[in-house]
């Protein structure tokens, strides 16, 4: 293992994040902060409890989640998007480093930035809604999954795009939607019958529930079930990574 | 002297069908300065990339330093640099960090002292702590020669060093290729410009079509090379080339009005007095004059003829 390599590619994705630190910290700081004001007060207080919780703190793992899957998505798919586009890349190409280490220091260096990213948020709702963590060894468990598996699919995005909208592509048009759809913001109990139904083909459902047990004890679909399908996800992740690197797909003609 | 560099039987066919390396076979030599001369979309990056790792070869084998460079990529790559002909800079990075970046990548801890030698040799560092996009395009290719070199390299590959750069920095780059070549890098740059091989070059090898046509000591090739043609602009028309002049093997231009002479460069006469001599003995008058030295297309197109 080249861990200096490692370490070095790291550490220079960290010092990116140090000098964006409006876009990489203050921003999803700030839009969170909307939500508990749009969902959690103005809206949020003409709603019930769900699940015997009340709704703003209800939609705190959701909201963490959220992040955490859009921050990890972008912030690797840009990491390994951009020397492609500036040709910097290629010093890391022909270096003495195997795609594997390249692998794990962008996508530890994504999913570093949005774990940090969804501590902040953490902290940040703890001042407007009173949050409890009954199993927080699983809320690790399901956070650190999430991130990394979030940011390996970025990692793929950022390998497959070649322009800046395809790079977009995949983060706004079908990670967000699924995001928000897959119960970010509700409980799928919530919906009529036939789309509960529909909703379990969304894979962020499980990843969301499975998060949202390990603050409150409650799920909508069991956590077994969650563990496998985020495992999946990992599992797949790392195939189609293993395809690319395999095969040169985008990197070495 | 060993071959620190061995190429066989290399052959790179791209998904698209297109062959850009057709077998080549090549050595480079421990210490020299190896010069690759190609027209455009000879193969030259392509064969460069390739030894690099950059491109995955179709076929053939690449050894460097006696390490296989795909089963044994990494030690194979620890002793190669490589200056790209782009110049892929990430604009918002600070130059120090980017050439510590480097380092890092080649798995060696970081070494201030050296680093800070290296750009001052590049004279880069009064700009350490500058943005790279607030260099100018000299001080950006000095920025990635240093970073080629952070890694103290045995083996530095220059991709069109002086592609577009004006004379002084030229003429720096060259300097550069003599301090490296003294202290034992092997060298291996690649060019448009026979004036560049003969600066540098021990030997000149010569891509075209993805093929190797020559490969030759540089003082060899300049003397097959060097020709030049001088034309002289005639007064008046003539039907046909004196005796007197038959030695010069003289062509004359189609309309009559000139006098193509071709002597070479290298030799120790060229003729050329003797032919003025001549031209002013039998009363051929002449009022311009004109001398070419063949293109390198030109040398292309008789490679590969003959």
């Amino acid at each position: 293992m080249n861990f200096h390599a490692i370490k070095s590619i790291y550490f220079f994705e960290m010092a990116r994040t140090g000098r964006t630190l409006m876009q990489s910290i203050v921003s999803p700081v700030i839009s969170t902060t909307l939500y508990f004001v749009v969902f959690g007060a103005a809206i949020g207080s003409r709603i019930s409890e769900v699940d015997g919780v009340s709704y703003g703190a209800f939609i705190v793992p959701g909201l963490i989640m959220l992040s955490l899957m859009t921050q990890s998505l972008s912030n690797a798919a840009f990491a390994i998007y951009f020397p492609r586009f500036t040709g910097t890349i290629y010093e890391v190409l022909s270096a003495p480093i195997s795609f594997l280490e390249i692998t794990i220091a962008y996508v530890a260096a994504a999913a570093t930035k949005s774990a940090l990213v969804g501590i902040i948020i953490f902290i940040t709702a703890t001042f407007f809604v009173p949050i409890e963590v009954q199993h927080p060894f699983w809320m690790i468990v399901f956070f650190t999954l999430t991130s990394v598996t979030f940011a390996l699919l970025g990692f793929i995005i950022g390998i497959w795009a070649d322009n800046f909208e395809k790079l977009q592509f995949v983060p706004l048009l079908i990670v967000t939607p699924l995001a928000f759809l897959g119960g970010s913001f509700y409980s799928i109990n919530m919906l009529p019958e036939i789309w509960q139904k529909v909703t379990l083909l969304n894979p962020v459902v499980y990843l969301i529930s499975g998060f949202r047990w390990s603050f409150y004890g409650q799920a909508d679909v069991s956590l077994a079930l969650s563990l496998a399908m985020t495992f999946l996800f990992l599992a797949a992740s790392v195939f189609v990574i293993h395809r690319i690197f395999k095969t040169g797909y985008k990197l070495k003609p | 002297m060993s071959a620190i560099i061995s190429v066989k039987d290399l052959t790179k066919t791209y998904d698209s069908g297109f062959s850009a390396l057709k077998s080549v076979s090549l050595d480079i030599n421990e210490g020299e300065v190896f010069a690759l001369l190609g027209p455009n979309g000879a193969g030259k990056t392509t064969l460069i990339s390739t030894v690099c790792g950059l491109v995955r070869p179709t076929s053939g084998s690449i050894t460097i330093g006696g390490h296989n460079a795909i089963k044994d990529f990494r030690a194979a790559r620890q002793l190669v640099g490589l200056v790209p002909q782009e110049m892929p800079t990430s604009p918002f990075e600070p130059v120090l960090n980017t050439v510590q970046f480097t380092r890092g990548l080649f798995g060696l801890p970081p070494k201030p002292e050296l680093i800070e030698s290296i750009l001052k040799d590049l004279t880069l560092w009064d700009k350490r702590d500058n943005q790279i996009m607030s260099l100018s395009g000299g001080m950006k290719r000095r920025l990635l020669v240093a970073k080629a070199l952070s890694h103290e390299p045995k083996v530095l590959f220059l991709d069109e060093p002086t592609a577009g750069v004006d004379v002084e920095l030229r003429h720096d780059m060259w300097r550069l290729v003599g301090q490296l070549k003294d202290k034992g890098v092997t060298i291996i740059l690649t060019t448009h410009y026979i004036e560049e091989a003969e600066e540098m070059a021990d030997r000149v090898g010569v891509i075209n079509k993805g093929e190797i046509i020559l490969v030759e000591e540089k003082a060899e090739l300049m003397r097959k090379l060097g020709r030049k043609e001088l034309t002289l602009i005639l007064h008046e028309k003539m039907e046909a080339v004196p005796d007197a002049l038959s030695a010069f093997d003289l062509v004359l231009g189609p309309d009559g009005k000139t006098l193509t002479y071709t002597y070479d460069t290298q030799s120790e006469r060229t003729g050329i007095t003797t032919l003025l001599t001549e031209l002013s003995n039998t009363g051929i008058r002449f009022h311009d004059l004109q001398t070419k030295q063949s293109s390198l297309e030109d040398i292309f197109v008789d490679l590969v003829k003959g």
